[in-house]
């Protein structure tokens, strides 16, 4: 029986598990620069839309800036943070699936909390009567 | 709305005043003094018995996970003391206050003492324990030398301390908030609670929250990344998976808490409002805010110690845990569905039926994972050969209560019995039947477990078993009245009553208070009785149970380095498999060992922070300017400090390997 290894890694967490943490770690020349020009474009995109302003309306420019900045975020994590199912040994990939979870959680359920609890007050006519 | 420009500061002293010592209240001066006395007679014996340099340099400065594990389990101990204190004189003023009596408590004193209880309760006395537990067991069963980040534990800690130094000075300079353990705004405003109060209560939670999240991302970069070769996440120990699940939760859920402090700071320091009925606010965002956070706090503390439960009942029956893989999935279900239920926490809102039957329905769905649990402990006891120690005896304990504070949690999913029983003394015993009798109760069986771990001897049984049932019983009579008293419809948080037919519930309680008094009391005895009785108690094997898990294959207490070699994992008992198939120790072949070093600028950026949380309470600002640059230059210095490791001497190790030879043999 060999029950040792000779492991002397001890605390700066060496990888003991051969998963191959480093793959994709690094990102090239080229794919940085595809992220770059991405996010400028998505940049460039909303402040166009403020400031010519006549292209939508209010109520779609905001939705058009959110839905922007979301596709911007997962640029971000794409080609800066490299993320992808394998970095890692999939620890990045879950904890991310993880977090998205609990933010949509998070916020979609306040969303719905507030609202209901909004159209269930009751009205008041008159709030200057407030004490 | 209150404009806080019209509190009178003072440009030195902020609006700390002379009336702001409370030396006009007989009861708080009284602990003050005793306090001081008590404080002066430590300093003396430290200094005469010369332990200060020790103290620093092998405690407060070290980075070795078993000692700061140690010592978060001190300051949980400390916290105990005084948030039992505060319990006790709740029992004590509610059993008296009948008939007129207004008790020995004015409202101003009372509404601090339920506030602090709470806080202390959870967030420095079971926070704490568990962690500490955490810290001194996980790396020991994962088969690491240490955590991912040791300076970063030693820094965790102290902001921990930090939070609690806070809140114990509100004691006596100031006072403490007056609102409840969660400080719900309007209450909490600047315009209802214009004094220091919520103030403390905020900046002692958010420096004790940099320490908890720090903490928790550190154990989970740890189990992670760390866990000795061959063991694959389906052959860790149930602690560690459940340390695991419940450090993901710290980390999901403290920023939720530290943003939402953020925004009441906010509303209290400069005006805004987000937790105000002005300009679109609403304190309801705040009660949503806070229970998402909330709710999964309940889970980060009862999760691990289902995973010391676990430990414990396959360890005093004999017998591999039944249902591994069942386990692991309860546990990880419920880390996902304590994210879903955090609305019954006010299901009186007024989110109306479809929210509320929702999270209702969640709510009963999530005591399935935690009753599969209680069906694996109870199938592991079967057929096994049970041996009743302390921490078996704990865990049947543990059973019985845990499962009727379960079934009390069930009846109060039900939105329309919420309705009846919300905040009622109901609510109070339900929850007090899950954190003693599940929380409570499993630290004291994992701290009976893993004391001969630590310090190399046993716990006294004697006072181990009258602390046992004096808590046990205890708990059962101090609590029972309050679910007698809730059903009759009493509310939480009262000073004084009217009907004198409820004052012989109270003084039920206030017998149970003291029992639970009596239980502490034995289990400082305990303590104590086992030093003194330490060699008697010695164990020299390292595995005085018989234990599974790898902890129990290096000496108690372990080495520096914990394990001379790291261990090759086959099986999810480690131990237990390396037991079977005649497992010899090496007795050659050491090499030098690479270890993290000492640092003390944990104790110093936490100690800033401290002075900096107070400026902010106090509106000293050029005192809170100061601290945080200080706060600052502190940590970035510390970014200079290129001594960070050592090598443990190949020699040294050698004799540290033949001391624990020779103490094996000498055991045949």
């Amino acid at each position: 029986m060999t029950p040792h290894a000779e492991h002397h890694a001890g605390h700066h967490g060496a990888d003991h598990h051969g998963h191959g943490e480093h793959e994709g770690a690094h990102g090239t020349l080229g794919s940085y620069l595809i992220g770059f020009v991405l996010s400028v474009i998505l940049t460039v995109i909303p402040f166009w839309l403020v400031m010519d302003g006549t292209i939508l309306d209010k109520n779609m420019t905001a939705l058009a800036i959110m839905a922007l900045a979301a596709v911007q975020v997962v640029v971000h994590m794409i080609f800066f943070l490299h993320m992808n199912g394998r970095a890692e040994g999939g620890w990045t990939m879950l904890s991310l699936i993880f977090t998205i979870i609990v933010v949509v959680i998070m916020l979609a359920g306040s969303l719905w909390v507030m609202y209901h609890l909004n159209t269930n007050m009751m009205p008041i006519h008159d709030p200057s009567q407030l004490p | 709305m209150i404009d806080t420009s019209t509190v009178a500061t003072h440009p030195l002293f902020g609006r700390l005043t002379l009336e702001s010592f409370p030396y006009h209240e007989p009861i708080v001066v009284a602990t003050f003094v005793a306090v001081v006395l008590g404080g002066i007679a430590l300093v003396a014996a430290l200094s005469y018995f010369r332990l200060w340099g020790y103290l620093w340099k092998e405690w407060f400065t070290t980075v070795d996970h078993k000692r700061i594990g140690i010592m978060y389990m001190v300051l949980g101990l400390i916290m105990l003391l005084r948030g039992f204190a505060d319990a006790i004189m709740m029992r004590l003023q509610q059993a008296i206050a009948f008939g007129g009596s207004e008790g020995y408590l004015n409202a101003h004193h009372y509404d601090q003492i339920f506030t602090a209880h709470g806080v202390i309760m959870i967030f420095f006395v079971a926070m704490p324990f568990v962690t500490g537990l955490m810290n001194y067991v996980v790396p020991l069963q994962i088969g690491a030398r240490d955590v991912s980040f040791p300076f970063l534990n030693n820094f965790s800690f102290w902001m921990t301390v930090g939070g609690a130094v806070l809140i114990m000075v509100s004691l006596f300079v100031g006072e403490f908030a007056r609102t409840g353990w969660l400080a719900y705004p309007p209450l909490s405003n600047i315009a209802y609670s214009p004094e220091t109060g919520v103030d403390y209560y905020i900046w002692a939670l958010q420096i004790a929250g940099v320490g908890t999240t720090l903490s928790g991302i550190n154990l989970i970069c740890t189990i992670v990344k760390m866990r000795a070769p061959g063991m694959t996440m389906m052959k860790m120990p149930v602690f560690t998976w459940t340390s695991l699940c419940t450090n993901v939760l710290i980390v999901a859920s403290f920023p939720i808490l530290t943003a939402t402090l953020v925004l009441l700071s906010l509303d209290r320091y400069v005006g805004t409002n987000f937790f105000t009925n002005d300009l679109g606010g609403s304190p309801m965002m705040y009660v949503n805010l806070i229970w998402i956070w909330g709710h999964p706090e309940v889970y980060i503390l009862i999760l691990p110690v289902f995973g010391i439960f676990s430990e414990v009942t396959s360890t005093f029956s004999g017998k591999k845990l039944f249902g591994y893989t069942s386990m692991v999935y309860a546990t990880v279900v419920i880390t996902i569905l304590s994210y879903l239920v955090w609305l019954h926490h006010f299901f009186t809102m007024g989110s109306g039926a479809s929210v509320n039957s929702f999270f209702g329905i969640t709510t009963m769905i999530i005591s399935i994972p935690t009753g599969a649990k209680i069906f694996n402990w109870l199938f592991t006891m079967y057929r096994g050969r049970i041996r009743f120690e302390l921490p078996m005896m704990w865990t049947v304990a543990f059973m019985l209560t845990f499962v009727v504070g379960g079934m009390t949690g069930v009846l109060l999913a039900v939105p329309p019995a919420d309705f009846v029983l919300h905040n009622s003394l109901f609510l109070i015993a339900h929850f007090h039947n899950v954190i003693i009798g599940g929380v409570l109760f499993g630290l004291f069986a994992g701290i009976y477990y893993w004391w001969p771990k630590a310090f190399g001897f046993r716990l006294d049984p004697f006072w181990g078993k009258v602390s046992f049932w004096c808590w046990v019983v205890g708990f059962w009579v101090a609590f029972m009245p309050l679910y007698v008293l809730g059903l009759m419809g009493v509310t939480r948080r009262l000073r004084v009553f009217e009907d004198p037919s409820l004052q012989i519930w109270f003084q039920i309680a206030a017998v149970g208070a003291v029992l639970i008094a009596a239980g502490i009391g034995a289990f400082l005895l305990q303590i104590a009785v086992s030093v003194w009785k330490r060699r008697e108690l010695v164990d020299r094997t390292g595995d005085p149970w018989d234990g599974r898990t790898l902890e129990w294959a290096t000496s108690s207490p372990p080495p520096d380095y914990n394990f001379a070699f790291t261990p090759m994992i086959h099986d999810n008992d480690a131990w237990w498999d390396m037991k079977k198939r005649g497992y010899k120790r090496p007795l050659g072949g050491y090499k030098a060992i690479h270890m993290p070093s000492n640092s003390g600028t944990g104790v110093i950026l936490a100690g800033i922070s401290v002075v900096l949380g107070f400026a902010l309470v106090w509106y000293i600002w050029w005192l809170a300017a100061v601290s945080f640059v200080a706060l600052l230059a502190a940590a970035i210095h510390h970014t200079f400090n290129y001594h960070r490791d050592f090598h443990i001497p190949a020699d040294v190790v050698v004799r540290t390997e033949n001391e624990r030879t020779r103490l094996l043999s000498g055991q045949v």
